[in-house]
């Protein structure tokens, strides 16, 4: 038998580890990139140069200038109201006639419900801050997310976030994120 | 006698450190999978808005990013003024450059991926609407539907 040969000193084998470990630590991210989903319109089709006409009473206008200040269906109001509106345009609880109609559809799981046909229309101008946009966006989103979240507790008892993927369906189909965006004004243009 | 007087030193058996880095390598490991390499460095700086009812990016692999905002001070920003400015992989782009960008970045992906790439614009807070706009029009002029606003998770007004 030949000699034993040495055992090679790795103790140092963790500390180099533990530096390649440190690295990756230091240059990746795990940081989940959180905002808002939407989803964009399909261009208009060629042969047809205006979108179909929508009763007054089914539209909810939010317009923002390029100083950032809002306006709901021509009055000047405040971004702290804009939730309440919204819920209220499109939730109309007491049938009000001057806010949207509703139409009976069949929901699986839901089964029949009122839909309201209500749409908010969001226009900005080109001066519009990218801030006080996501902000509108924001605020619309809470309305509707609250809007859901108390159909869920109504029908299944859960938040809306603990329903499994057929109910949540089901509630977006009921309360759909009914948001339009027109064309922005150039008022506030530089260019 | 020195059997019985010698004092024999006991000495402690060193712990075996030979798996210790194992265990090391194995957290490097997973380490690298769950996380990304950061993105192609920006040449523009980006403060993104921040919002409440935030959802998180899924499937990182399905994003592409627009980056929008003003350019860094210094160098950049001689070149390229103090207005934002859009930000495509490595390159200080127009909006005209973003249809093409869409095809690649759509194409880039395997055909069952495709209809679910989203497009996460991370634009600076103080960006006109009008830029973004435009890019949203281009998006959807060259069929990428689903976009994302990136904001961070905060407080309402």
């Amino acid at each position: 038998m030949g000699r034993k040969t040495p055992g090679l000193n790795t103790s140092s084998m963790s500390d180099i580890s533990f530096l390649l470990l440190a690295f990756f630590l230091l240059v990746s991210n795990i940081n989940t990139d959180q905002g808002i989903a939407r989803r964009l319109p399909p261009p208009l089709p060629p042969n047809q140069d205006k979108p179909p006409e929508v009763k007054e009473r089914n539209i909810f206008v939010v317009k923002i200038n390029s100083k950032d200040r809002l306006l709901f269906n021509g009055e000047v109001g405040d971004i702290s109201d804009l939730k309440d509106r919204a819920k209220e345009f499109l939730g109309n609880p007491n049938n009000d006639p001057s806010l949207p109609e509703k139409i009976d559809m069949d929901i699986p799981l839901l089964g029949n419900m009122k839909v309201s046909k209500g749409i908010i229309s969001l226009q900005n101008d080109r001066g519009t801050s990218y801030d006080m946009y996501v902000a509108v966006q924001n605020e619309l989103t809470v309305a509707i997310n609250e809007m859901r979240n108390e159909l869920s507790y109504e029908k299944f008892g859960r938040k809306y976030v603990d329903l499994n993927d057929s109910q949540a369906e089901a509630i977006d189909q009921a309360i759909p994120i009914a948001i339009s965006e027109a064309e922005p004004t150039k008022i506030g243009d530089k260019k | 006698m020195a059997r019985f007087t010698g004092k024999k030193k006991k000495e402690t058996p060193g712990l075996n450190m030979g798996s210790m880095s194992d265990i090391i390598f194995m957290l490097l490991f997973f380490f690298m999978t769950i996380t990304t390499m950061r993105e192609s460095s920006l040449y523009i700086t980006i403060k993104v808005p921040s919002a409440t009812e935030t959802v998180k990016l899924e499937k990182k692999s399905l994003v592409s990013y627009i980056n929008v905002g003003i350019p860094m001070q210094g160098e950049m920003q001689k070149k390229y003024g103090t207005e934002s400015r859009i930000q495509l992989n490595d390159m200080i782009s127009e909006v005209s450059d973003i249809p093409l960008f869409v095809e690649t970045e759509i194409n880039d992906r395997v055909e069952a991926d495709r209809p679910f790439v989203t497009f996460s614009i991370k634009a600076d807070k103080d960006t006109r609407m009008g830029l973004i706009s435009d890019i949203k029009q281009e998006l959807r002029n060259s069929g990428a539907f689903k976009i994302f606003y990136n904001a961070a998770k905060g407080t309402r007004k």
